[in-house]
């Protein structure tokens, strides 16, 4: 059971796919200028890694192993798609902000990763979890991002409006600079040097 | 008997199996759900139309009040006839872009406001700096006076050029004429922030542009110019009063 609840606990922190695997980063940049396709986009990945742990955890001894990972982007890229036209159909809006960036769910490297050193040698439930864990993890930044890039890029949060207009009045102003992709990289570079300062586990010599 | 997962048979049968499997999954879900995916086509299209006569339609009663308020919708040619047995809402103009002016197939909506008053709603089509934009624009009855305008994009800059989808921005067409006299010049964006437009000395035809939103502003001023608008100008004239 602790080896268990360790599968999903671990990616938030001591293992988490954005800030120490270091995978994912792509779309970390690219959708986080608000908070609500952000969440959606990580609900999304959450959803396909989970599955797609599952499917290639019970499918691990049968798979040839020459045209293995052929294999798990065919189940990656059929989850994926299926995630796309839900989205389409049930959350039209959301999925006109997300547009391209589901499609590219396909690419994004902890699907595969995980995929690759989890889910081929473990079994389905173990695999799951850590579909589970891992999309949690890519969860936390990006919203973490997200939520840091809406305040201050447009002054709101999930779409209400946080920062009050007497303060526009008086000459504050959104910060344009940070709804741009190289402040999203900066913003998990930051996080990243937080996070590992106050981690003695991830402390280099 | 271990099956040897390594034979070139079995890894040829093992990915045509996978690959129908996939393929069945997908098409099934493709089919399931297109009927509400095109729904919200519909209807998206449904409210941005609305909104160009200020009205404001969430997802349910969207196909209400467009049947309460959109009285007609027909299609006209770049000479400004009417077409007969032609879907005006079902026109795509991504397609009629593409065609040179005098084969557009061009359709016009007829409306009528919540204070009772007759509207004219021209789709527009253009090019953005990433992708297409496009909008509405609502004329009173004089085929003249902008009554309302919404413009929306596909993935301009936020913050910078997908500003045309803004109210800020959008209020600026209202009361702009697209007649000088007799002359179809429609509206020009002015460069230089807010107020620039004014400086020109252009009231009548001419709005502020975004600034940092260059390409954008000037694919939409072609887009209410030469590139789309134009394919009206004799249809507006003939009804101009």
């Amino acid at each position: 059971m602790g080896k268990n609840l360790k599968l999903v606990t671990d990616p938030l922190n001591l293992n988490n796919p954005i800030t120490v695997q270091i995978l994912g980063i792509c779309s970390a940049l690219a959708v986080t200028v608000k908070l609500m396709p952000a969440v959606v986009m990580a609900m999304s990945v959450t959803v396909v890694l989970a599955f797609a742990n599952v499917i290639i955890s019970l499918l691990r001894n049968t798979i040839p192993s020459r045209i293995r990972i052929i294999v798990q982007l065919v189940v990656i890229a059929a989850l994926v798609i299926i995630v796309d036209q839900i989205l389409k159909a049930y959350l039209f809006d959301i999925s006109k902000q997300l547009s391209v960036f589901v499609g590219l769910i396909i690419t994004n490297c902890i699907l595969m990763g995980r995929l690759e050193a989890f889910a081929l040698g473990n079994k389905p439930f173990p695999s799951f979890l850590d579909g589970i864990g891992n999309g949690a993890g890519y969860a936390i930044i990006l919203i973490l991002v997200s939520a840091i890039r809406e305040f201050f890029g447009s002054g709101s949060l999930a779409g209400f409006k946080i920062i009050p207009q007497s303060f526009y009045d008086f000459g504050y102003s959104d910060n344009g600079l940070i709804i741009l992709p190289p402040m999203a990289l900066i913003i998990v570079g930051v996080i990243i040097w937080i996070q590992r300062s106050r981690t003695r586990e991830l402390i280099e010599d | 008997m271990k099956l040897n997962t390594n034979s070139n048979l079995y890894t040829f049968i093992y990915a045509s199996v996978l690959v129908i499997v996939v393929a069945a999954a997908l098409a099934f879900t493709a089919v399931k759900l297109k009927p509400m995916q095109d729904k919200n086509i519909r209807v998206e299209k449904m409210q941005n139309i609305l909104k160009s006569i200020n009205v404001h339609a969430d997802f349910d009663n969207a196909e209400d009040l467009y049947k309460s308020h959109i009285t007609n919708a027909f299609a006209v040619n770049s000479k400004g006839e009417k077409l007969t047995d032609v879907k005006a809402f079902d026109i795509n103009l991504k397609f009629q872009i593409q065609e040179k002016i005098d084969k557009r197939i061009l359709p016009v909506y007829e409306a009528v406001a919540d204070d009772g008053s007759k509207k004219i709603i021209i789709p527009l089509r253009g090019k953005g700096l990433w992708g297409p934009i496009w909008g509405y624009f609502a004329l009173n009855d004089d085929y003249n006076t902008i009554y309302g305008a919404v413009f929306d994009d596909k993935g301009e800059t936020p913050g910078l050029g997908a500003e045309i989808a803004t109210t800020w921005f959008q209020k600026q067409f209202v009361g702009k004429t697209l007649f000088d006299g007799n002359k179809f010049v429609s509206i020009t964006l002015y460069k230089g922030g807010k107020g620039s437009a004014e400086k020109a000395g252009d009231t009548k035809h001419g709005v502020d542009a975004i600034s940092g939103g260059t390409i954008t502003s000037k694919g939409l001023e072609k887009m209410v110019k030469a590139d789309w608008l134009f394919a009206y100008k004799n249809f507006l004239a003939k009804n101009k009063k």
